[in-house]
């Protein structure tokens, strides 16, 4: 098995796919929505975790291409700026996977983007803007 | 046997000072004992590194040509109004302030992106601000306007002027409402889903000194990455509160005011900072140097996060309704872990104040004193401690009487 996290957008003319159905039903995925957002005249972001066998996930990929989806891992629009973190750790209560934990030791703050979701909690929570994202 | 601070600088002098950090004097003194330690040591170093809204930088900028009296006009560095109610060319920037069109809270919760830290932390790191005047005019001070960039190596005089900083302990907050609250404190969850703390516990400067013992006005401090110095108590300062059998109170008390030359320090150590909903306010780096004069002081520097206790407030009611009252007691250990327990249940917290910061800067002031960089200096007076008969007043409104 094998999991992605990736950024899908869509075109305006691909909004009414139901791009998720066919991945479960066609391709035998597990699809976990993490975030989505369509709003009129603009792109739809979704933002999934998709888990499968490595062919299913190839093809399933192949398919959501070839329908003109855009496909981005998520991992590239997550930015932890380490340079500006203060290891305040104020984050680190918000953060539902800890992908921004805490060594408790050294009390420094670390970013595990493979853990990051999106769900952006941390935005209004960092008090010096140490975390970007980009979609 | 007791030490002075002359002796102590005197053996700084030749390289010979022993310097601990707040941290490292914990295990040193339990291995040696209190007193083998006092005798041994002669310097532990302390730092803190958190947001500090009481904050600020008093500035002259020099003369046009025409003369300009800024005083009395309306001046702003990149859009961030400040004080100008003196004479012709100086004026403060507060830490807190924010451009006149920034939205604040309109749409809620604000973002409060920019405003007077940013614009101290900008000049600090060598930037050009824009610095924009009007003025009313007179027959000595003719010019009306004024637009130029302005950078710190250009002005006369940059220096930073905190009012309140370095809080001795402070309280946890949390959330019992159903709704997220924006606070100072930071973002705080509903329900109790998290919890928030501000201090940074044994590494604390006047945690190390609870009774104020050898910090005073005129103690030579690590301010914002240069030198400083305190100017006396901050503001608020209140060593009365309840304190435990080791001295070290149980509550925000005492408070110091600092100043320092702004174009020695770096944008490290003084950061613009952004709370979401609340406000702009100034992250300050501060360090402060305890003389080991005699066994009673080195064994005030050896507290542990364990045994420095704080109250967890309500930010939802009890805080802003001004209400007396806590949750419970926790300690710096058991914040510091990543969860406490508040009437029973769990709570996750989350530091504001940088402890990793903290430590680097208490080194670092260890490293300037053994370098023979940093000398010590003799309060000229020290502060208000708990026998000053302080009372920290409330504001009570009196009715305007219409004539």
């Amino acid at each position: 098995m094998q999991k992605k996290r990736v950024v899908l957008s869509f075109p305006p003319h691909l909004i009414d796919q139901p791009v998720t159905y066919r991945l479960i039903k066609d391709f035998d995925l597990m699809v976990n929505i993490l975030r989505a957002r369509i709003t009129p005249k603009e792109q739809g972001r979704l933002v999934i975790e998709i888990v499968g066998k490595r062919p299913a996930l190839e093809a399933g990929m192949n398919y959501l291409r070839e329908a003109g989806l855009e496909i981005q891992p998520l991992a590239q629009d997550v930015k932890w700026h380490e340079d500006r973190c203060t290891h305040c750790t104020a984050c680190i209560s918000i953060c539902p996977t800890k992908a921004l934990d805490v060594d408790r030791t050294k009390m420094e703050v670390s970013f595990k983007r493979d853990k990051c979701i999106a769900c952006e909690l941390c935005i209004p929570a960092c008090p010096y803007q140490a975390i970007e994202i980009l979609f | 046997m007791a030490k002075t601070i002359d002796e102590i600088n005197e053996k700084i002098k030749k390289g010979k000072a022993v310097v601990l950090t707040a941290e490292e004097i914990i295990d040193y003194a339990e291995e040696k004992g209190i007193k083998k330690a006092a005798q041994e040591v002669d310097v532990v170093t302390t730092g803190t590194f958190g947001p500090m809204c009481s904050s600020g930088a008093y500035f002259n900028v020099g003369h046009t040509k025409p003369r300009i009296k800024l005083g009395g006009g309306k001046v702003y560095l990149n859009d961030v109004p400040v004080y100008a109610g003196f004479a012709a060319v100086d004026f403060f920037l507060g830490a807190t302030a924010m451009p006149d069109d920034d939205p604040r809270n309109k749409i809620f919760p604000g973002k409060f992106s920019y405003g007077g830290a940013y614009v101290i932390e900008e000049l600090v790191a060598g930037k050009d601000v824009r610095l924009t005047a009007t003025a009313y005019g007179t027959d000595c001070y003719p010019r009306k306007t004024l637009v130029t960039y302005i950078s710190l190596k250009d002005m006369n005089e940059a220096v930073l002027f905190n009012i309140r900083n370095a809080y001795q302990n402070y309280n946890v907050a949390v959330n019992l409402s159903d709704r997220v609250i924006y606070t100072y404190m930071g973002v705080l969850q509903p329900n109790m889903g998290n919890a928030t703390y501000c201090s940074a516990g044994q590494l604390s400067p006047l945690l190390n000194d609870p009774y104020y013992k050898t910090i005073g006005i005129g103690t030579r401090i690590f301010l914002g990455g240069g030198i400083g110095y305190v100017v006396g108590n901050g503001t608020q300062h209140n060593p009365g509160v309840k304190r435990g059998e080791n001295g070290v109170p149980k509550a925000p008390a005492g408070t110091l005011s600092v100043t320092g030359d702004l174009k020695l320090m770096s944008p490290k150590w003084l950061r613009g900072t952004s709370f979401t909903g609340y406000g702009v306010t100034l992250t300050v780096g501060i360090g402060v140097p305890i003389p080991i004069l005699d066994e009673e002081i080195l064994q005030y520097t050896t507290v542990r996060d364990e045994d420095i206790w704080t109250q967890v407030v309500d930010y939802s009611e009890a805080y802003p309704q001004f209400n007396p009252g806590s949750l419970g007691e926790v300690n710096y250990s058991q914040l510091k872990s990543g969860r406490i327990t508040v009437q029973g249940k769990e709570v996750p917290t989350s530091g504001l104040s940088s402890y990793l910061r903290a430590r680097e800067i208490a080194n670092i002031l260890k490293e300037w004193i053994k370098m023979g960089k940093f000398f010590l200096t003799e309060p000229v007076q020290t502060l208000p401690s708990v026998d000053s008969g302080i009372v920290f007043k409330p504001l009570k409104e009196r009715p305007i009487k219409k004539k």
